[in-house]
């Protein structure tokens, strides 16, 4: 799946808020057809990173190109092929989703099949309910639709799973999976590394502004382990959330 | 596969939404409908009663066989009540009642007796002058012989226009309700969509931020003008507001209602841009709302306030909007007979307008 090319390059890139520094000149590439991670505490500065990608706010300092264009020539070209599940957003809390999908086909000038794009988030039995009325899974999951009305050639997920129960997460992966088996390339954060090791070809680590190593969730663990390092306790076949898993079930929990 | 990405068609896409937003807020609604509504039911059912009445309890003891009580009973001003009590003279002094009349046969003839209050001065001088004016035809027609050094002669009264409570009410409450949806409604809108971030996910899609407001301002100005449609028919058909021209003038009033409305917007992007939060909004708007509300002759004319208050109201926006309004529903004036009003409105919009670009917060 992974080509090779890149379909997002970053040099030394640098946001400063006043006399703060939110990213310290990072570089970093993505790959076209990768889930790509971007791992770090809150405060690490991953959604300001990703907000200047996505051409939502102004960088300080560097470079950065999606799919060959810059983010200071070319905005509106960039966002017309990405698709943007922001941490925290918000839509008319008193539409229905077939209003809110009529909305962002207008916003995106494409004609879509409203009832195709519930069912692929698993949502069909929403159709007719407001946005207001879903619960949290739900509307991460309406969220994660609206980023694929306009077919786009990389998806930003920022803490699409934070606050959501084990079940939701689980399914979450799924059609996050799903996304990328589409072709279409994924850039998320989270600080749960389970779902980074899970999920994500290649993950970047960041702390205080810095990518403080990068490669895929394998090589970084082999590498620490290569240091002498050992866990303190021995690793069971299966861990609680297992047993969770496993005695509540998959299904997608309508809260 | 490749069209060229339309502006307007994404901005009609949030128009759409946002309007169906609205229409499921009950507070747009109460401001735009409810309030204004209730007034004109209020003033319509005053206007309707008919003119200046003068209420005159007649006294228990009273001769009302005689040819005064007669003419008195038959005229429409004069609203006689028969049921004499000790409470009268209570009525009286609280100003309920405008004066107790007696009626006394005396001689070969009758004598009036009036006891009237000074709450009600105006009222029980008229009422004298009807009563005087009884008395003085009937002993000008029980000697006709007598010949009479002056005289009176009545010409045909000139018929004005009729001019209606509602004529007067309407206009301000149509003003007003403009005034509520462009203030109160743009200035909420643009906070809640900056603190829900709805706009903030608008910005990831290719729209461009002025398109947003523009199809915000649109859902406002289509709501208000729905309002003011709704208004004006309901004044018309139910209690009889008077639009000169018919249709022409209902046309008129609109585009009137449409160009006020971009004005008070203008004080809503004011507003939103001050706000820090919601609570913030309230008194913030209401600091405009209210005073022109109050003074610029939405309930009664401006002439009624204190000199020095004048010209202060004069200046108001609402004042050129309520104007120019009635100019045109009652005068039949065009564009160009208001053309005054609509240039204090103008310069309005442009000082609003001025401010609003600098206030304006996207996030």
């Amino acid at each position: 799946m992974n080509t090779n090319k890149e379909i997002i390059k970053v040099q030394n890139l640098v946001k400063k808020y006043g006399d703060f520094t939110a990213v310290d000149g990072i570089s970093f590439n993505v790959y076209e057809g990768e889930i790509f991670g971007l791992l770090g505490p809150n405060g690490a500065g991953k959604t300001t990173t990703l907000e200047i990608i996505e051409t939502l706010r102004e960088k300080s300092g560097g470079e950065v190109w999606v799919d060959g264009k810059s983010v200071d020539n070319d905005p509106n070209e960039i966002k017309k092929i990405i698709g943007v599940q922001l941490q925290a957003a918000g839509y008319y809390p008193s539409l229905n989703l077939t209003e809110l999908l009529s909305l962002f086909s207008g916003l995106y000038n494409v004609e879509i099949d409203k009832m195709k794009t519930l069912k692929s988030v698993g949502l069909e039995d929403k159709v007719k309910a407001k946005y207001k009325e879903l619960s949290g899974g739900q509307k991460q999951r309406f969220s994660i639709a609206t980023t694929l009305i306009n077919n786009p050639k990389i998806v930003f997920l920022d803490e699409p799973t934070t606050g959501l129960d084990p079940q939701a997460r689980r399914n979450l992966w799924e059609l996050i999976r799903g996304i990328r088996a589409n072709g279409t390339t994924v850039v998320i954060t989270t600080h749960y590394m389970d779902e980074a090791e899970q999920l994500c070809d290649r993950v970047g680590i960041m702390e205080a502004g810095k990518i403080m190593t990068m490669n895929t969730p394998d090589a970084l663990i082999d590498e620490l382990l290569a240091t002498g390092f050992t866990k303190q306790k021995d690793v069971k076949g299966a861990n609680l959330e297992d047993v969770f898993i496993n005695l509540t079930g998959h299904e997608w929990r309508d809260e | 596969m490749k069209t060229e990405y339309s502006q307007l068609r994404a901005m009609l896409a949030i128009a759409r939404a946002s309007f169906r937003s609205t229409t499921r807020s009950p507070s747009a609604v109460v401001f735009t409908l409810a309030f204004p509504l209730i007034f004109i039911f209020v003033f319509g059912f005053i206007g309707n009663k008919g003119g200046l009445r003068v209420h005159v309890a007649v006294d228990n003891n009273s001769d009302t066989l005689n040819a005064i009580y007669k003419i008195l009973d038959n005229n429409p001003a004069v609203k006689l009540y028969a049921d004499t009590d000790s409470e009268i003279v209570k009525a009286l002094r609280k100003g309920d009642l405008d004066a107790i009349v007696h009626i006394q046969k005396k001689d070969s003839g009758y004598v009036v007796q009036l006891a009237t209050s000074d709450i009600s001065v105006q009222n029980g001088q008229l009422f004298k002058g009807i009563i005087k004016q009884i008395i003085s035809e009937l002993n000008l027609a029980a000697m006709p012989d007598i010949a009479m050094p002056f005289s009176m002669e009545d010409q045909p009264v000139v018929h004005g226009r009729e001019y209606k409570t509602i004529d007067f009410i309407l206009p301000g409450q149509l003003g007003f309700s403009l005034l509520s949806t462009g203030v109160f409604g743009t200035a909420f809108v643009f906070l809640n969509l900056r603190q829900t971030l709805v706009i903030k996910r608008f910005f990831a899609t290719p729209i461009k931020r002025p398109y947003i407001v523009i199809g915000e301002a649109l859902s406002r100005m289509v709501f208000g003008l729905i309002g003011a449609a709704f208004i004006l028919s309901l004044g018309h058909f139910i209690f009889g507001f008077t639009m000169i021209h018919g249709f022409a003038t209902f046309l008129t009033m609109m585009l009137l209602a449409a160009f006020g409305l971009i004005i008070f917007m203008g004080f809503g992007f004011v507003v939103s841009g001050l706000a820090k939060n919601e609570s913030a909004v309230p008194p913030l708007a209401n600091l405009i709302t209210l005073p022109q509300f109050l003074l610029s002759g939405t309930f009664f004319s401006v002439t009624n306030f204190p000199d020095w208050l004048q010209p202060f109201c004069k200046i108001l926006p609402l004042t050129f909007l309520n104007e120019a309004m009635r100019k045109v529903s009652f005068e039949g004036a065009g564009f160009i007979d208001i053309w005054k009003d609509l240039g204090a409105l103008g310069i309005w919009g442009v000082i609003v307008y001025v401010l609003a670009t600098k206030l304006f917060k996207w996030e």
